[in-house]
């Protein structure tokens, strides 16, 4: 008798399925794809910021040999609006509203040609009055960037885009607004004995996806639209191209090729795809459309810049009373997804902590910058710099340590908040307590309090910052499901069929293991196909930390579908009952000693092959038990929380404002570990992001032109400035995550700029809120004493 | 007409005037494992070796490197005969986006080559121009200390 002890995939430190072939150079990006017969894109970019184009002669293009065609937006008069706030269309016509404005596209033999192409065309353009700085957006005369009556959006309406809106807030530049309110703010300020109120100014970063923005589009002969693009949100875009193209959405297909980087970049639809598909639609050529690093820089979207103010309260024993909070948002030229970033951001203030009053308010506007789309952390990077300093600095006045400032105030499991979400796990406790204690949090707070006025340029200090974030989807659209075909072959090989995209986050490895866990066979009994739209079933898209709770409970649930068939009819040609069966390695065994009953392969091969002829294929759809907010942004918009603490100790050199990080320590509630090589990786790249944000990155935008296109000129984190790291994880087990699991893509990048901030302060004495902590900037706030950063 | 030596084999490229080996590699010799990243020598995602030297091929004239020889990540190892820091990478999850990978592996393998044992430091110096923006260095790092174990075993090393 042969006997199969159980086992289980869960926790263990399992490679990337997709490693090798990376490692080996053998993995195909959209870069490395050629279609027989195509040709290459390229665009012509507004040379001005703001002004009218008064005319475009393209006749010189046109006749360069090589050239298949040049458009303008007189050539497709069929063009309609796209993105978040429908406001622009792919090419521009009339006007144009920033320097990445897309004026004229070419499609030649060569990337070479199709440039020399672009040189030739001539613009002429009538200037109008700029409007760079969003605090002069809303003043009477400020130059109006959309004047003609597009809709916009609000922002429920933003979801269901192309309803009519109300011109005249357009013609005044302000493209959303958001409020939200809790209890009293009023009350909670006269019960408050401490009071803080401050500005903080977050600046413009931008992805720096490795692998540039790029694109493939084909008309098969029957005209059939074919998409090689790197989407994170394939099946929307497919709605959306059809809404744009005028196409049945049914004729298009997108194929997701792997990505270089997606961080949030390509979770809306930019004028480049379908101006590729114009180009393919005029040339009846696949058209391939790949960005220049320069041109990413420029014409990629931004992390959201916001001026924040925030005021908070907090009663003698360090109980928070309120918190009031006013953001004006640079939309820049167009509205994209970080206009939307207030829905995340009004969570941190209400409910990352207890506040029993609260109010937030965010005025988006139009400006002609640059414009910001979602970025990892979607907003919360910026709230939680905010009200994790002022964490630190109602504790300073009150006499109070910040960690006990914050255990005081942490959320509980079972807590259900004013603004509706209901924390069913909540380790936010314990990533408070365990950071403190793996980085000797108190201690060298305490330690470094005393040294600050020691002699010495090289000063050390800790600073902690924690982070709420969904981890269970966010139920924005009308669904938030995936969807999973699973389907075992007559060898128990299993093709898992998902709608959850791969974008080097290791989904593809996650939703593998959850499937051999359910039916007991190994990692390398599983085919993932996760990329064309002709072939797997719905999802809502890589956004808001989603994949391994909603694709993960969604493969789990075709794996149980399968698992109950096959065990049924086991039972029958066992002659055992079914629920002492069990499939472990790939067998069917006895649940009680393990005994081998038959293989897998086999039990399918005598379903397959006998009078009833059936095949083992199933079917499951998630959709998580989560609501969407009400008018008032009210409700349960995540079936499952993520927590984090993350303890940051720096280094700071007073003599030339040098920042160093030293180490971070991170606690993270993540529900359960599933792979933990793949999370270890998550939360230290994440961390990483997050340093970046802090210290060294800057998109500089000046007079609406970004002057480090660049990685010259816009400084990454590289390996020697990586800190130690120590990461710890608290499960909690969530009841409705896969396995136990929360998501975590997002939440790791969230603390660090905060909890810098913090360390900082802790070595220097010199709080700073204004981002991001370069020597130049770090020096003068030393230097020139702490005054407090003034609003505009 | 170019006379190249790629991974050991000899090609004649009809190359155009200012191609640089990035170019060339990629659309006349078909080799995908070097990337394009920025054009301008700053992010490290082309690296190739030149006379088993890293070196950044979108920067390299196609005709700078005739008679040297060229290997790219293809000509380093196989999916199923991976060279040593190759596996390194796989083993300790050195890839999540994987688009930098080539050109951290070029440089590591370059590294090693020349510093079979480097110091941390060594390790962090010669990959500070290597971006990565999924922030997967922790991983690369020890990816770099297990493929220096994996080519020179600890009693090696000591002779």
């Amino acid at each position: 008798m042969t006997v199969i002890e159980k086992s289980s995939l869960i926790g263990r430190r399992i490679a990337k399925l997709d490693a090798p072939e990376k490692a080996s150079g053998q993995t195909r990006y959209v870069h490395d794809l050629d279609l027989p017969g195509q040709l290459h894109g390229s665009i012509l970019r507004s040379a001005r910021v703001h002004a009218r184009i008064r005319r475009i002669d393209v006749s010189k293009a046109r006749a360069l040999p090589g050239v298949h065609a040049v458009l303008t937006a007189a050539d497709v008069p069929y063009q309609r609006p796209l993105g978040v706030g429908k406001d622009q269309l792919p090419l521009k016509g009339d006007k144009v509203r920033s320097r990445r404005d897309e004026v004229a596209a070419v499609a030649a033999e060569t990337v070479e040609i199709a440039e020399a192409a672009l040189a030739l065309i001539e613009v002429e353009y009538e200037d109008l009055p700029v409007l760079t700085d969003p605090s002069k957006a809303l003043e009477p005369g400020a130059p109006v960037i959309h004047g003609e009556n597009l809709a916009p959006p609000s922002p429920h309406d933003s979801l269901k885009p192309g309803e009519p809106g109300d011109a005249e807030a357009h013609r005044h530049n302000v493209a959303m607004t958001f409020d939200y309110a809790q209890g009293d703010v009023a009350a909670g300020e006269a019960e408050s004995d401490v009071v803080v109120d401050d500005w903080f100014r977050l600046h413009y970063v931008t992805h720096c996806c490795m692998g540039v923005s790029g694109v493939i589009a084909e008309f098969d002969r029957s005209g059939n639209l074919t998409l090689h693009s790197n989407t994170q949100v394939p099946f929307l875009h497919k709605r959306e191209f059809a809404e744009i193209l005028g196409m049945d959405p049914g004729r298009i297909r997108i194929i997701q090729p792997p990505i270089g980087g997606g961080f949030g970049s390509k979770l809306d639809i930019y004028p480049f795809e379908p101006i590729a598909v114009f180009l393919a639609k005029a040339t009846g050529r696949p058209v391939k459309l790949v960005f220049s690093r320069e041109e990413e820089f420029v014409a990629s979207p931004t992390r959201q810049p916001v001026l924040l103010r925030l005021r908070s309260g907090a009663k003698r024993d360090g109980t928070l009373t309120f918190r009031v909070c006013e953001t004006l948002h640079d939309n820049g030229a167009y509205t994209s997804w970080g206009a939307t970033t207030p829905f995340v951001m009004m969570q941190t203030i209400s409910s990352l902590y207890r506040v029993p009053h609260c109010s937030y308010h965010t005025t988006a506007v139009y400006t002609n910058n640059p414009y910001a789309g979602s970025f990892r952390g979607y907003g919360n990077l910026q709230a939680t710099f905010a009200v994790e300093q002022q964490m630190d600095e109602l504790a300073e006045k009150l006499g109070i340590d910040p960690l006990e400032m914050r255990l005081r105030n942490a959320q509980e499991p079972g807590e259900v908040t004013p603004q509706g979400m209901h924390f069913r796990t909540c380790g936010l406790r314990q990533c408070l307590t365990t950071a403190a204690e793996a980085s000797g949090y108190r201690e060298k707070h305490r330690a470094a309090l005393a040294a600050q006025k020691a002699p010495g340029h090289r000063k050390r200090g800790v600073g902690m910052a924690s982070m709420l974030h969904v981890g269970g989807g966010a139920k924005i659209y009308p669904s938030d499901g995936c969807g999973t075909i699973l389907k075992i072959d007559d060898f128990a090989h299993v093709t898992l069929m998902t709608g959850a995209s791969e974008i080097g986050q290791g989904s593809e490895t996650v939703l593998a293991q959850l499937v051999c866990e359910e039916l007991g066979i190994p990692l390398d009994a599983v085919t993932v196909v996760n990329n064309d739209t002709d072939i797997t079933p719905w999802d809502v898209g890589v956004h808001a930390s989603r994949t391994t709770f909603i694709g993960g409970n969604s493969a789990i649930g075709a794996a149980r579908k399968a698992k109950a068939k096959i065990l049924a009819a086991a039972a029958k040609v066992a002659g055992v009952a079914e629920a002492e069966l069990e499939l472990r390695a790939g067998h069917i065994v006895r649940a009680a000693s393990g005994e081998a009953l038959m293989s897998l392969a086999k039990l399918l091969r005598s379903l397959h092959f006998s009078d009833k002829a059936e095949l083992v294929m199933t079917t499951h759809y998630y959709e998580p038990p989560s609501r969407h907010q009400d008018k008032a942004f009210k409700g349960d918009v995540s079936a499952a929380y993520a927590w984090a603490t993350q303890v940051v100790e720096v280094e700071v050199d007073t003599d030339t404002g040098v920042v160093r990080l030293v180490k971070v320590t991170g606690a993270h509630d993540v529900g359960r570990v599933l792979n933990r090589l793949g999370i270890e990786g998550q939360i230290e790249g994440g961390i990483v992001m997050g340093q970046g944000y802090a210290v060294t990155e800057d998109l500089i935008v000046e007079d609406g032109v970004v002057r480090n296109p660049g990685f010259r000129d816009y400084k990454l984190v590289t390996a020697p400035e990586i800190p130690e790291m120590d990461i710890h994880f608290i499960e909690t087990m969530d009841g409705e995550g896969p396995q136990g699991a929360k998501g975590v893509g997002e939440a790791p990048a969230i603390c660090m700029a905060a909890a810098t901030a913090n360390a900082i302060c802790n070595a220097t004495g010199v709080r700073i809120r204004d981002l991001p902590f370069t020597p130049e900037k770090v020096y003068r706030a030393l230097h020139a004493a702490a005054a407090p950063a003034k609003a505009p | 007409m170019l006379r190249l030596t790629v991974n050991g084999r000899v090609h004649e490229v009809d190359a155009a005037p200012g191609a640089t080996l990035l170019d060339v590699l990629r659309n006349d010799l078909a080799l995908s494992g070097p990337k394009y990243g920025c054009g301008l020598g700053e992010c490290g995602a082309c690296t190739v070796l030149v006379d088993g030297v890293a070196a950044r091929a979108c920067v390299i004239p196609a005709g700078g490197v005739v008679d040297r020889e060229v290997t790219t990540l293809e000509g380093l190892g196989s999916r199923d005969a991976p060279h040593p820091v190759q596996q390194a990478f796989v083993d300790e999850q050195a890839a999540q986006c994987g688009y930098c990978l080539n050109g951290m592996i070029m440089t590591t393998a370059a590294l090693l080559a020349r510093r079979p044992r480097p110091s941390d430091r060594e390790v962090r110096e010669a990959l500070s121009h290597n971006l990565c923006r999924c922030g997967t260095h922790v991983e690369i790092l020890r990816a770099v200390r297990r493929a220096a174990r994996l080519m020179t075993p600890p009693s090696d090393a000591q002779r």
